[in-house]
């Protein structure tokens, strides 16, 4: 886990190490020199903020020690930033293709209006500042190999993964590659398009790749309903007086294309009953920035949880997370990310046992045990009665 | 004063008590809606400056058989142990910078310089002290198990030895602090509650104190080649001063005179303002500076933080305001002097209390009393005359 590498020998010395240094590590010590010494919480350094089209920018991630250059193009990562004092986690999409060269790591941040971390990120980051990060992680990938005919969807900062994507195309190139990509990528207006430029770019490069830019502040909100009449689709004919354009006036073979799409909650929500009704739901990849519990796990038995340390106690069914149950409870939980990936919400269950919602494994500790387990509050949730201590 | 008729208590109505809950209620609210930045690069900073510290105590050590050197190897690594368990460890422990979301500096994560497990720590002090403050058979606090600090005790003959144990206690405070938290009392009467439990808590000991005593008294030590010993002795001292100082920090917080003790009785139907009260009534604070109050683990400020234990220590000086001014408006007493008038106190009541005799105790509770007394007793006529009158019936 350190800069020195994984191997016997670097885990020996710093086991070694450890012994002069504990209770703490040597990390917690070479961070007085260099703040990325250290693989207890990964780390990164801002390199640059760098403005993109309104109210978003990039930043570019100078990771510390502990960081496995070994991302899939459309993962994103946690970004954990100290506002007032406190770390607060948001995930990004990274935009660099997957690379050991150049050691950075660089995201695209949209400032949402009521986004308090992502406003801080574009505009109150100072180069130099440190921040802490969660590895990569997400499904939201392509295959490999690759399908021969793709569809991109994109809306807003929903391209950033994508991007990755393509730019990890663009470098393979030549054969083995995708020839067959459709972009299409929905933005207010020419200007407040992201990655225009890179994006003509592309086009450029690739004469076989089609990339349309949909404007919805003169052609209106793409249209992913399904058609109006089944088994008759109209297209540019949308209900009611204002004809918009449809997927299918863009796009008309999509439905034999896979799909990545990523963009605002609506847009996808759209885009998956489009799909569903097509009988197509296989060919659908979503991104949607937030854990995904799995059906079965996502049925835990509930129970109570009692938090040892400020002796309350909360009924919860069997969806809801300790670190929801919790805050309803008024107890002041740590949280992160929300989704199971920077691990800040870890706390203690002393007995009784928890169900992760994402796989549905199961952790358990007996009254009797002296040891406890840490779990992850904010992806599991009570399977039983269980005391956490917090 | 004897537990039976707690005199601070006696001219506050329910609806007293109620409100003064309140207003310490507001008073958490007010810290907690204000932690930020300021607070944040305290901790960050106290944290910094103990590791620099203690690395240039290490570094010292290298030149351990020059004299002023392992005088200020043993003096740099003392300070930085005192830092490392009062200001950070202890504070980190209770959760006030828990609100950081940072795990690096998080009471579920911090493990201590001492060979006390933080595990069990967290049970015997956060929960046992915190919760059942000088309640006598619940918080252990009360004496140790070993010492009789108050006349509410019973004497036993074991006692008389009282002078030792006390002295033997602040030697190697920091292993009675790690053997704190098991069951002692039940194996001294040869009937432990859960021989299960205890052996693991004692393996669990067992461990960190390998580790500990590794690190100090054998690798440090061979890392310095030919000056294995005098590293060896300079080590020794830095615990020594850093057991000698907490010992004497905290002696000060519960036992100086006027401090008061509850029975188990009294806790029922204990409402939050009673709590406030008890938490208040039975902490004394000292004055000093403010080098003083962090090398003391802000526990000069003992009555805020047991009114306050998980708020963050750097905003005890302003609670204290507010606390003193809280006291005032309701004539409550506030207990606090000079650490060494306090430490004497301390002290005093220990060797007195070795002894049975009823001369002892009645002087024991006269004392026990006068910590109570209002600066202005005018104000309180009542109050003043009733600590007077079981002070005399004490006697």
């Amino acid at each position: 886990m350190t800069a020195i590498g994984d191997s016997p020998l670097a885990r020996r010395l710093r086991d070694a190490a450890t012994r002069f240094t504990t209770p703490l590590l040597p990390d917690d010590y070479l961070t007085l020199v260099n703040p990325l010494w250290s693989a207890r919480e990964l780390r990164g350094r801002i390199v640059s903020v760098t403005p993109e089209a309104e109210d978003t920018a990039t930043l570019v991630v100078e990771p510390g020690w502990g960081w496995s250059f070994t991302h899939a193009a459309g993962q994103y990562i946690g970004i954990g930033v100290q506002i007032d004092g406190r770390f607060v986690w948001r995930s990004y999409s990274l935009t660099t293709p997957p690379s050991r060269d150049g050691r950075r790591l660089v995201v695209t941040v949209r400032a949402m209006p009521e986004g308090f971390a992502s406003r801080h990120l574009v505009h109150g980051v100072a180069p130099g500042t440190i921040v802490r990060l969660a590895p990569p992680a997400g499904e939201f990938v392509l295959p490999d190999p690759l399908p021969d005919k793709v569809l991109m969807l994109t809306a807003g900062s929903g391209i950033t993964p994508i991007m990755a994507m393509l730019r990890t195309l663009d470098r393979r190139g030549g054969s083995g590659s995708l020839h067959d990509v459709t972009v299409v990528h929905c933005a207010p207006d020419a200007e407040r398009a992201l990655f225009a430029d890179e994006l003509d770019l592309l086009a450029r490069r690739h004469p076989d790749w089609r990339i349309v830019s949909h404007h919805t502040a003169t052609a209106g909100r793409l249209a992913l309903r399904p058609a109006p009449h089944e088994g008759n689709p109209r297209p540019g004919r949308a209900t009611g007086s204002s004809p918009r354009t449809s997927l299918d006036d863009l796009v008309p073979d999509w439905r034999e294309r896979e799909t990545w799409a990523c963009g605002p909650a609506a847009m996808l929500d759209d885009a998956e009953k489009l799909w569903a009704d097509a009988g197509l739901t296989d060919a659908l990849h979503l991104e949607r920035f937030a854990a995904s519990f799995s059906a079965d796990a996502a049925s835990s038995q509930g129970g109570t949880i009692t938090f040892a340390r400020s002796g309350r106690t909360v009924e919860a069914d069997g969806a809801t997370t300790v670190l929801d149950a919790g805050e309803r409870a008024g107890i002041p939980m740590p949280f992160g990310c929300r989704m199971g990936i920077c691990h800040t919400c870890v706390a203690p269950l002393r007995s009784g046992a928890v169900r992760d919602l994402r796989d549905g494994t199961e952790a358990r500790v007996a009254p009797t045990d002296q040891a406890t387990r840490t779990v992850q509050t904010c992806v599991s949730a009570a399977s039983g009665d269980c005391v956490i201590d917090l | 004063m004897a537990i039976s008729d707690i005199t601070e208590f006696a001219h506050l109505t329910d609806a007293d008590v109620e409100a003064l809950g309140e207003e310490f209620d507001q008073i958490r609210r007010d810290v907690e809606a204000s932690r930020g930045a300021s607070d944040e690069e305290y901790i960050r900073s106290i944290i910094r400056t103990q590791r620099r510290i203690e690395i240039a105590g290490r570094v010292a050590l290298f030149g351990s058989p020059i004299p002023p050197l392992w005088m200020a190897g043993a003096a740099l690594l003392g300070v930085a142990k005192i830092l490392e368990n009062m200001e950070i460890g202890h504070n980190v422990m209770h959760g006030q910078w828990d609100w950081m979301n940072d795990p690096e500096i998080h009471s579920a994560t911090w493990e201590w310089d001492n060979v006390c497990p933080a595990d069990q720590w967290k049970h015997s002090h956060n929960y046992l002290h915190h919760t059942y403050t000088n309640v006598i058979g619940k918080d252990k606090d009360v004496g140790y198990e070993i010492l009789r600090v108050t006349s509410d005790q019973k004497w036993h003959p074991v006692n008389l030895g009282q002078p030792v144990f006390n002295t033997l206690l602040m030697l190697l405070f920091q292993h009675g602090v790690a053997i704190h938290d098991l069951d002692i009392e039940g194996l001294l009467r040869r009937d432990v509650q859960d021989p299960e439990e205890f052996r693991a808590k004692l393996e669990q000991v067992g461990r960190k104190m390998r580790r500990q005593m590794g690190k100090d008294y054998l690798l440090f030590p061979l890392l310095t080649g030919p000056f294995f010993l005098t590293t060896l002795t300079a080590n020794m001292t830095a615990n020594l001063i850093r057991n000698v100082w907490s010992y004497a920090i905290i002696f000060c917080g519960h036992f100086p005179d006027g401090a008061e003790v509850f029975t188990e009785e009294q806790l029922e139907n204990e409402t939050q303002g009673e709590w406030y009260l008890r938490q208040l009534l039975g902490s004394a604070n000292f004055t000093g500076g403010r080098l003083m109050h962090v090398m003391s683990g802000s526990l000069g400020y003992q009555i805020e933080h047991h009114l306050f234990p998980d708020l963050p220590s750097n905003r005890y000086p302003e609670i204290a305001e507010r606390v003193k001014a809280i006291c005032e408006k309701y004539d409550l007493p506030y207990n606090i002097g000079p650490f060494p008038k306090q430490f004497w106190k301390s002290i005093r009541t220990i060797w007195r209390l070795a002894l049975p005799n009823r001369k002892a105790a009645a002087e024991q509770a006269a004392h026990e009393s006068e910590g109570l007394r209002r600066e202005n007793a005018s104000t309180t006529p009542s109050a003043a005359r009733e600590a007077r009158a079981a002070a005399a019936a004490a006697a």
